[in-house]
């Protein structure tokens, strides 16, 4: 029998499959057509203390092997959340990881405080990396001070797991990992979306409402993935790798370079049904190799000279 | 719910140099699906295009009394398109379907008037035969650039379907915008009859069909075609801003809240 359960923090997932933030609704949206307590974790669409509109159409853009977005994180904030999603993704049994984000650092304690109140949240990630939202977020992702400041902050305040989802829109993805580990983060999860833009060259107008946005999709993935094994050289803390996964190939690419667990986005548009699939080529990939847990598997890669 | 099938092409009837009708052996989907209803549409598994695109039901195809498949009726505009136009019997497309909130059906005495624009005639077969299985009498009208790009007038007239035209460079019927006979037909149509307004094409059209029918006092319902990235309402992308009950306005996920929506709770000018 194949062991595919992993550990992040005090937080043991059935699997390292998760559904990214931002590329999954709520989670409730897909319930019709995913069973969302066969998923390691729901990563649920990024919450504010408010709701929020958005950005302006056109969101996205497709872009080869990808696509741009700059949604701006609509949401319902976390108030509506915890009312109107939370109980149903409960009685789905998926294991939830809220996504907070705030505009200020107290804004993330307060959301921090709220969802370590409330029952049924597995575990805090902190957006600190969306690249199309001017207030906050990134302002803390970008920079080591306020990384570290805003997971110590969090930190002090929940016994939940503390994940901080990284950029790599900065020059070394490595010390923010660092700076999160050493403010008490659980995991890093990591990558957010790459700042990115494309022009409608008739119009010469930007594809996008709001000029930039995120570039995701398997056109990022090897970059990712270098990213992924240089996190895991530099924490000990668990590293959920994500960036363009889209088979399981891909999923297992990143736990040999060093992933704990995955997380699965714009794949996800494409194929809804992409869970199953994953899970059976990761179950039949360590079989084939004789591994009994998938946990063995994490950053696995041999880097030895060969004779 | 929605199902994705690896549905093998049954048929593919070039109607024009970029319009053409892919029948799909998509017989669960097919049997699903209310008119106004989409798919989301891929073909094979390369990463170009990567996303799936939306196309209307456009057909529902039967033979010997059973569902068999569904057509699409597509304009070329660009990947995915031009793999529609060019794919042959035997190619495979992925089809996830069925998707969205239908068009919501009347019954007599009120009667239909469906008013299409270019590919936008695409949910209007479907509609029509839920319609006149209702014993609802129903209008088309009908606007494209020019009568090389008017299709499947014989499909409606052979049901019994009234059919007005409109085309941009005169060649049949008004010289001009298909919102031409709507408002004719408004004008000279008693306030006691009892009609609704369906309508699908480009949103500058569906604009201009909502406010008409405001303007006389018609309800109407639109089909909206945005930008869209998955049609289950996860990406958040293909939001209509819509009149919230405390006189702002929202984003509502066309894929889930839509396509169709009241023409006149879509704000047009945001």
């Amino acid at each position: 029998m194949t062991d595919l359960s992993v550990q992040i923090g005090s937080l043991t997932l059935a699997n390292p499959v998760i559904a990214a933030s931002g590329c999954f609704g709520y989670g409730i949206e897909y319930a019709d057509v995913v069973d969302l307590s066969l998923l390691g974790g729901v990563a649920v669409k990024g919450l504010f203390l408010a709701e929020r509109q958005g950005h302006a159409p056109e969101r996205i853009v497709e872009t080869p092997a990808g696509m741009l977005n700059a949604i701006g994180l609509q949401g319902v904030g976390v108030h509506r959340f915890i009312k109107e999603q939370l109980p149903e993704l409960r009685r789905r049994r998926a294991v939830v990881i809220v996504n907070i984000c705030g505009s200020t650092l107290d804004e993330y304690v307060e959301l921090a405080r709220i969802l370590s109140d409330t029952e049924g949240v597995a575990a805090l990630e902190l957006n600190i990396s969306c690249p199309n939202i001017k207030e906050g977020g990134i302002t803390f992702g970008c920079s080591l001070a306020g990384t570290f400041d805003v997971v110590s902050a969090v930190r002090k305040v929940t016994r939940l797991p503390v994940i901080p989802k990284l950029t790599p829109n900065v020059t070394d993805v490595a010390s923010f990992a660092r700076a999160s580990e050493d403010a008490g983060a659980d995991a890093v999860s990591l990558v957010n979306t790459f700042l990115a833009m494309a022009i409608d060259v008739e119009t010469r107008r930007p594809s996008l409402s709001n000029i930039v946005g995120g570039l995701s999709g398997p056109a990022i993935r090897p970059i990712a993935v270098r990213m992924v094994y240089e996190c895991r050289n530099a924490v000990k803390i668990p590293v959920i790798g994500m960036g363009g996964i889209a088979s399981a190939r891909d999923a297992l690419e990143f736990m040999i370079a060093g992933a704990t667990a995955v997380q699965v986005g714009t794949a996800n548009f494409v194929d809804p049904f992409i869970w199953t699939k994953l899970l059976e080529g990761i179950r039949a990939y360590l079989t084939r190799h004789q591994m009994p847990r998938v946990s063995d598997l994490t950053g696995t890669l041999d880097t030895s000279t060969r004779d | 719910m929605p199902v994705d099938v690896e549905a093998r092409v049954i048929a593919n009837t070039r109607l024009s140099q970029d319009y053409n009708v892919i029948a799909l052996a998509a017989p669960d989907i097919a049997s699903a699906s209310a008119p106004g209803q989409f798919v989301m549409v891929k073909l094979g598994r390369g990463l170009v295009p990567l996303l799936r695109r939306p196309f209307s039901v456009f057909e529902v195809l039967r033979a010997d009394g059973r569902i068999t498949g569904l057509t699409l009726l597509s304009k070329r505009v660009g990947v995915t398109t031009d793999m529609l136009f060019e794919a042959v019997e035997g190619d495979v497309v992925s089809c996830l379907g069925p998707l969205g909130r239908p068009f919501q059906l009347i019954d007599p005495p009120a009667e239909a008037w469906m008013v299409a624009g270019g590919v936008g005639l695409a949910p209007f077969a479907t509609l029509t035969e839920a319609l006149l299985d209702r014993g609802v009498a129903v209008t088309l009208m009908y606007g494209a650039r020019s009568d090389r790009e008017l299709f499947y007038l014989d499909w409606f007239e052979a049901r019994g379907v009234r059919v007005m035209l409109a085309t941009e460079d005169g060649t049949a019927g008004d010289r001009g915008r298909v919102i031409l006979p709507l408002e004719r037909e408004l004008r000279a149509t008693a306030a006691e009859r009892d009609i609704m307004i369906y309508a699908c094409g480009p949103e500058p059209m569906l604009e201009a069909v909502a406010n008409m029918a405001a303007q006389y006092n018609r309800p109407s319902q639109v089909s909206v075609e945005r930008v869209m990235g998955c049609g289950l309402g996860g990406c958040y992308s293909c939001v209509i801003p819509v009149r919230d009950d405390r006189g702002g306005q929202r984003y509502v996920r066309s894929c889930i809240g839509g396509p169709v929506f009241a023409g006149a709770d879509i704000v047009w000018n945001p």
